[in-house]
């Protein structure tokens, strides 16, 4: 359908159109992420990859520099006059193979043991670290205890000094490519008479050039060490049994496949059950925190900013004044005053005993009116910045047609707003499946039945996730969890991004 | 005629004055229930009287012994957590600064070969909860033997501030091209082309960066209370604060609490409200661009 044929329609065909292509463009977005995933992978082996497909060639028409540099890295920038290259990609090799050798091999292979006693008796394949703990019954208290604790792996460092040595590995054969091409480069200027370039004049194209590998180099080496090697980590986790049965040191724990997933999904009642009514939950809670907040942040804005009343910045101030202390204040602040009687403010001054935050349904409206609390301001401050910018001729040209304020409002102000904020509404509709403080600070997830497993009825996903990895050291479970936001919350990112990027094909709005 | 429009008139006048009359009732109405916890978190923090809450809305006996217990308590060191919390905002402010700034200015300005998945991969990566790898970033800082210590913190905060460029990238795409070319005719570096004319034309930016930098770690709990676990000497004000409100010390602390947040709540209003402006820009200018 064309954008003709769009402008044709009435109201209603509009926003039924609006919605259908809302949820027909969920599998897009699903299709989507996994296509992003796989072109961020894609290029990363295709820079190796394209690295050997000039492996044979390079090595063919190269010279002896050339040549040597496919064994010994740095050696064809020496033979070329680049000695300090040369001295660098030397150094660099001689430290991934010092590492390899001392510690790397090491734990590369331990990383799937066969037939490891990680029990009296219990014999598991998979383990995650070699060394089995060796009990001996203490002779005091007819108690096992382990004698080896010294000696024995820590699955933690094993899992994880095997993701690092990977990555390392990927890092290094992009360096060995970039060392031959490095020589064959500069055998080839050779070639042609010249002189290849100094080392402080190549040092200076990383000023000039290079300025980009300057800026960049140190936050994406800091983003791949606390960043993307510690969601490596987890996503390996969630196919372990890391749990709270077995923790290093101590114990090793081992891979257990897709189990942790299938206990979520169906295998596991208590888990299975606590995860689908906890997604449910998250998913009203949602719709309901998030267009609350957006349609009275609307109105309370367009309120402020009429333009007959007075004092703008006076009540603009005073609504900013509760966005603006920070969320644990404010959060804790009303806990206390919603408590129940003894220790809430309410209760205690009226003399009652509402249940606000212990009872379901009144934690859950709850939760939802104090979110209200906290998020109509922010609505309120971003909306009155658009609605400034509606352009006046419209209003004008609109009066002069014989709108009156209604009208104004329904055609012009709102599918403005409407329009501009789209993002921003399923940005934040993502903002509110992950918000942890409305929820943690005010109930705590609670109130918690034991039918919920480590959970209570207003915990959302993310709370969840939190609570098992802080209270209850189920890891496995959590990485589960958060993969399982992951993929949630991307959906939602994706199809934000495809539509600001119709809005900006379609121009400005008028 | 004329009579009738002169009615009319004034008919028209008085219905558009009895309306703005309710929206000012409204309103009114509306920063009551806005700003009344927060007036009663003040009165708290003043109260005399030990306890919980009370059964009467003014305190009886009005103290600044809140204030004062809050630096001469021991179990609970306030004075330390400020400064902890101090340190910590200060450092990652400047680094992730500096971090954001770098990786905007070169995925908006620079032109190089692997860009667009620089950008790609940031995406992806920016869309995993934040704290779902917090055990793994633990297990690793243990490695490092950054157990347990505000440098841990800094680097948490900070390490990954790169992914945030977006809002700053938006800003830069703004800035005209021709500025750079003309430059660059003149002989500039791009080094000096980023220190000399792109930073001073984008001070607006710089200090949003910096102060939203600055507000993160006064406002966190999640990362402070998984990885500072029991011990206190190295909370940050947010976590000690929640402490307080613990089952055991709620009775003894509460006001004390109250005194706490409002000391804690006075700086970072009085940024946000000085920033609103940039925060509003940043958001929508992220909202329009995507």
């Amino acid at each position: 359908m064309n954008y003709l044929d769009y402008v044709q329609m009435t109201r209603g065909q509009k926003i039924a159109y609006n919605i259908k292509s809302f949820f027909t463009g969920i599998p897009g977005a699903f299709a989507k992420l996994f296509k992003m995933i796989g072109i961020v992978l894609k290029a990363i082996f295709s820079f190796i990859g394209n690295g050997f497909k000039n492996y044979g060639k390079t090595f063919t028409s190269g010279d002896a520099g050339t040549k040597l540099s496919y064994l010994i890295m740095g050696a064809g920038s020496m033979m070329h006059k680049q000695l300090g290259k040369g001295l660098i990609f030397l150094a660099i090799q001689a430290a991934y193979f010092y590492y390899m050798f001392s510690t790397g091999w090491t734990y590369i292979s331990k990383i799937y043991s066969m037939n490891v006693e990680v029990e009296k008796g219990m014999f598991v394949d998979g383990a995650i670290g070699a060394i089995p703990p060796q009990y001996e019954i203490d002779p005091m208290f007819g108690t096992q205890k382990i004698v080896n604790l010294d000696t024995l792996d820590d699955s933690n460092r094993v899992l994880l000094y095997f993701a690092m040595t990977v990555m390392l590995t990927i890092a290094f054969f992009a360096l060995y490519i970039t060392n031959i091409k490095s020589a064959y480069k500069s055998q080839q200027i050779i070639a042609e008479g010249k002189t290849p370039i100094n080392g402080i004049e190549e040092l200076k194209m990383f000023l000039d050039e290079r300025f980009h590998v300057t800026l960049l180099a140190l936050p994406i080496l800091l983003l791949i060490v606390f960043t993307i090697l510690p969601i490596v980590f987890t996503i390996f986790m969630a196919f372990t049994n890391y749990d709270k049965q077995h923790q290093p040191p101590g114990n090793i724990y081992w891979w257990v496949g897709f189990n942790n997933f299938a206990d979520v999904f169906y295998s596991n009642p208590e888990k299975n059950q606590t995860f689908g009514k906890i997604l449910v939950w998250t998913f009203v809670w949602a719709v309901f925190a998030t267009f609350t907040n957006y349609i009275f942040g609307i109105i309370l804005a367009l309120l402020i900013n009429k333009k007959t009343i007075r004092f703008k910045a006076f009540w603009r101030t005073m609504f900013v004044i509760t966005a603006a202390v920070p969320q644990f204040v404010t959060l804790l602040c009303m806990r206390m005053i919603l408590g129940d009687s003894g220790t809430g403010a309410i209760n205690n001054l009226l003399g009652t005993n509402y249940p606000f935050l212990s009872d379901v349904t009144w934690a859950r409206c709850t939760v939802i009116i104090v979110n209200m609390w906290v998020g109509i301001p922010y609505t309120m401050l971003i909306s009155s910045g658009l609605l400034m910018n509606i352009p006046e001729d419209l209003y004008e040209s609109a009066r002069i047609d014989g709108a009156n304020a209604v009208q104004q409002f329904t055609k012009i102000t709102f599918p403005y707003i409407f329009f501009v904020t789209t993002p921003y509404l399923i940005s934040s509709f993502v903002g509110n499946i992950n918000n942890f403080n409305v929820i943690y600070f005010l109930t705590g997830g609670g109130p918690s039945p034991t039918s919920y497993y480590k959970s209570g009825q207003t915990d959302l996903l993310v709370t969840w996730l939190y609570k098992l990895t802080k209270v209850n050291s189920d890891f496995n479970l959590s990485a589960v969890l958060g993969i399982i936001i992951f993929v949630i919350c991307a959906t939602g990112s994706l199809i934000t991004f495809n539509m600001s990027k119709a809005s900006k094909n379609e121009e400005e709005f008028s | 005629m004329t009579q009738s429009n002169a009615q009319m008139r004034t008919g028209y006048a008085a219905k558009r004055k009895a309306a703005d009359v309710v929206i000012y009732i409204v309103l009114s109405v509306m920063v009551v229930i806005w700003i009344a916890p927060i007036v009663w978190l003040i009165l708290q923090s003043f109260r005399g009287e030990p306890g919980i809450t009370t059964s009467y809305l003014f305190p009886k006996k009005l103290t600044f012994d809140n204030y004062i217990r809050l630096f001469t308590d021991d179990q609970f060191p306030y004075g330390k957590w400020l400064l902890n919390t101090l340190i910590v905002a200060v450092c990652s402010c400047v680094i992730s600064t500096l971090f954001i700034l770098m990786v905007s200015y070169a995925l908006s300005r620079l032109r190089f070969k692997s860009r667009k998945t620089f950008l790609n991969l940031g995406l992806v990566l920016g869309m995993f909860p934040g704290f779902m790898s917090m055990a793994a970033v633990y297990n690793i800082m243990d490695i490092f033997g950054l157990k347990q210590n505000l440098f841990a913190l800094v680097i948490v905060y900070s390490a990954g501030a790169g992914l945030g460029y977006q809002i700053s990238k938006g800003f830069f795409d703004t800035i005209p091209r021709s500025l750079d070319e003309a430059a660059k005719i003149d002989g500039a570096t791009r080094n000096q082309i980023f220190w000399i004319i792109i930073l001073p034309l984008s001070k607006p930016i710089v200090v949003y960066t910096a102060l939203t930098t600055f507000i993160g770690p006064w406002a966190d709990y999640i990362f402070v209370s998984y990885f500072m676990k029991a011990n206190a000497d190295n909370y940050t004000v947010a976590l000690g604060l929640y402490e307080m409100l613990g089952n055991q010390t709620i009775t003894r602390y509460f006001t004390t609490f109250c005194a706490g947040s409002v000391l804690i709540a006075i700086p970072i209003t009085i940024l946000f409200i000085v920033m609103q402006r940039f925060y509003v820009a940043g958001v929508t200018g992220g909202a329009v661009k995507g």
